[in-house]
């Protein structure tokens, strides 16, 4: 709700397991020049910053945006910085939206990031407070048992994980910011390779990736401004959501999560979606694990509950099927935590705008279609979604 | 007004914070924050499913514990889900977000919390950790190292200031804030302290790169807050150190006669990454209790104070009205 608003620029770091060549400083600024440079403006456009990351134990560096306040040429402005776990690149994405809907900014600079091979994610992951008994599982850990979970209550066939798995991949080949290249991935490749955290395989988790991501959001005259200099379109918001939910309820579904439903039920009210499979034309969605995507087609409304892995299945999620989930190889193949969730933001926000490259789904770029970008964190607790257009809400 | 033509109205209608602790009591985040919660709803009568966007600030370097928001929404009852977001800043740019979501105008009411448990960990190491990664955290110069180069420059440039600074005792603690837009702040709050400016900047992180005899950030944003638009009755700055006042006063502009820190102010109890919030909090106390008519409060964070918000307060009618759209 608010004033409009649009994303008129979009820039990527290449996701890499280690960038040694670049400072904090360095990564989040190639990704932020990036940005300004396809919105056509510079430093001295932007009138707002927000930075969002993951746990500071990542990098061991707390608080970065003070440091980092001079490599975003934040001096001189507001500057927020966001955390809601994994959810926290959408969450970042949306505060920044919400400056521009709530008329206080025209032009605001969100960027996420995660340079993980400064740490153990692993580790960092694992609560050790002094107040409660740390499992030191990581996520993988902490997730498989939901996974496990949702393949008994829906009856999925095992090979649906490993299907998502290959599928992604083979996604990231059209991506060249992808940290994860396998050209010769196939279901006998996953199958083979080490079982993690049951289910999970290792070809079935995602990478841990240093990168980042911004996105320029603009009011309706920064939109128009940006693409009277570029000749690229905007992609318009028309719908934006976060919902959080306990942790430690009993009785939270934590397969398939409330807030995650109410968060998409507000997003698609917001832009008027009623049959999400057919108005959506691609959706960049957060999923780490494989099996997530059909946990999630299900959570979405893509899907009836227990039919998600059925559209896996049946190959609609594919590059070539109906309804194309992660075309750019989604946080299988590319995962710098902070950033990922902002990823799927700005992969959204690039399908509707025409500027995906090998890997634009055709029926995004036709103007008339809706992208959906997606985020969740914590115990699948904290969802951040948006849907994005061509055409002004 | 500067600044705030054309805004929705938004009051503080309620406030509360803990009894701050000095030694660690054993109390979880949870613990901090949950009563403070229930405080500030039933202060207002609003129930939790009234309360339109949540938001909060913390630090997991604090307790050495990533995502320790996480168990303070446990306590909050997000259920069914909530609209919800977090800053790892102090609460007050939480608040600060929150005023911005309470902008769009589908939303009426939110609840900010912030909190910080200082006695368990060692805050000039964690604040280090907070600084230039490469070049100044290797270092440990520590938040009282870098007060200190503050001090001596405010020292040598004739300030009448102590040039060894020390710090607050670490403190336990947490506090809670209600906003509401204007209609529903009238009828939960006899004396609403309406927001009539907020505004924050931050400068650059080197303090090599600065004139510590100035703060240019706060400045700014007072300006761009209004500070200088009317008579401040109180003032509540996020002074940690005692020879930041002097230069604060002097960058927000405050007369001779305006209070300042009548709470006892942050060196009388600093839970970190609540201390802002709380100086927004009794602000808006003094208006709620009637004891003024205008109040400012300031908060900080980084070295030397880098990154200043400024929020100014106002009671009456037409403060509120002034601000509609």
């Amino acid at each position: 709700m608010g004033n409009r608003c649009a994303v008129i620029g979009v820039g990527q770091t290449q996701y890499r397991a280690k960038r040694t060549d670049v400072s904090l400083a360095g990564l989040v600024r190639e990704a932020a020049l990036r940005a300004l440079d396809d919105a056509g403006l510079t430093f001295a456009d932007i009138d707002s910053v927000v930075l969002g990351k993951a746990p500071d134990m990542f990098e061991g560096v707390a608080t970065p945006e003070l440091y980092l306040a001079d490599a975003l040429g934040a001096a001189g402005k507001p500057m927020m910085r966001v955390h809601t776990a994994g959810s926290v690149g959408g969450s970042t994405a949306l505060v920044g939206a919400s400056q521009v809907q709530a008329g206080v900014h025209d032009r605001v600079l969100a960027v996420a990031f995660e340079k993980q091979s400064e740490s153990n994610a692993t580790w960092a992951l694992s609560t050790h407070s002094p107040f409660s008994a740390s499992l030191v599982v990581g996520a993988g850990g902490y997730f498989a048992p939901y996974i496990r979970a949702y393949i008994r209550r829906s009856g999925a066939p095992g090979n649906i994980g490993m299907m998502v798995a290959v599928k992604d991949r083979l996604n990231a080949l059209r991506n060249p910011y992808a940290h994860l290249k396998i050209p010769d991935i196939d279901l006998a490749m996953v199958e083979k390779s080490m079982m993690l955290w049951d289910p999970i395989r290792y070809l079935e988790t995602c990478p841990s990736s240093d990168g980042a991501v911004a996105m320029v959001l603009g009011s309706e005259r920064a939109a128009a401004a940006a693409t009277a200099v570029t000749g690229r379109r905007p992609a318009w918001v028309h719908g934006a959501a976060m919902r959080s939910e306990p942790m430690g309820m009993a009785g939270r579904d934590s397969v398939d999560p409330r807030a995650g439903r109410d968060c998409a039920a507000d997003v698609y009210r917001q832009a008027g979606v009623t049959e999400p499979r057919r108005q959506f034309a691609a959706a960049e969605t957060y999923v780490p694990f494989s099996w997530y995507e059909p946990m999630w087609l299900e959570n979405l409304g893509f899907a009836d509950k227990g039919a998600g892995w059925k559209l896996t299945e049946s190959g609609a999620t594919a590059f070539d099927g109906d309804i194309p989930w992660n075309p750019s190889g989604g946080v299988l193949s590319s995962n710098p935590i902070g950033a990922s969730g902002m990823i799927r933001f700005a992969e959204a926000a690039q399908q509707v705008r025409g500027q995906a490259g090998e890997h634009q789904v055709a029926a995004a770029a036709d103007g008339a279609g809706l992208a959906l970008g997606h985020a969740y964190g914590g115990g699948s607790q904290f969802f951040a979604m948006w849907a994005v257009g061509a055409a002004k809400p | 007004m500067t600044g705030f033509h054309g805004r929705r109205g938004v009051a503080v209608v309620a406030f509360a914070q803990s009894e701050h602790s000095f030694s660690d009591l054993g109390w979880t985040e949870a613990d901090l924050v949950m009563p403070l919660v229930n405080e500030v709803l039933a202060t207002t009568g609003l129930r939790r499913s009234e309360i339109g966007f949540t938001c909060s600030g913390s630090n997991d370097y604090l307790v050495g514990t990533p995502f320790s928001f996480v168990a303070a929404l446990d306590t909050i009852g997000a259920w069914p889900p909530i609209s919800e977001s977090h800053v790892e800043q102090d609460a007050a740019w939480a608040l600060y977000e929150a005023w911005v979501r309470i902008q769009h105008g589908d939303v009426d009411t939110a609840l900010v919390y912030g909190f910080g448990k200082g006695t368990v960990g060692d805050y000039a190491g964690i604040s280090s950790l907070s600084y230039d990664p490469y070049y100044i955290a290797p270092l440990m110069p520590g938040d009282i190292g870098m007060a200190g180069l503050q001090a001596r420059a405010l020292k040598d440039a004739g300030f009448d200031v102590d040039p060894d600074p020390t710090p607050p005792p670490a403190t336990d603690g947490a506090a809670a804030v209600i906003l509401a837009a204007a209609d529903v702040a009238r009828g939960v709050c006899p004396r609403p302290a309406w927001i009539t400016g907020l505004d924050h900047r931050i400068e650059p992180h080197s303090v090599g790169a600065r004139d510590l005899t100035r703060s240019a950030s706060t400045r700014q944003a007072a300006l761009r807050a209004g500070v200088s638009a009317g008579p401040v009755d109180f003032a509540e700055l996020h002074t940690r150190f005692e020879h930041e006042e002097p230069l604060l006063r002097r960058e927000l502009g405050l007369e001779e006669d305006t209070v300042v820190n009548a709470s006892g102010g942050p060196r009388k109890a600093d839970p970190i990454m609540a201390t802002g919030l709380i100086r927004i909090g009794e602000a808006a106390a003094r208006i709620h209790d009637g004891s003024a008519r205008r109040t400012v409060a300031h908060a900080t964070a980084g070295p030397c104070l880098q990154h200043n918000l400024v929020c100014v307060l106002e009671a009456g009618e037409e403060a509120g009205e002034a601000g509609e759209d």
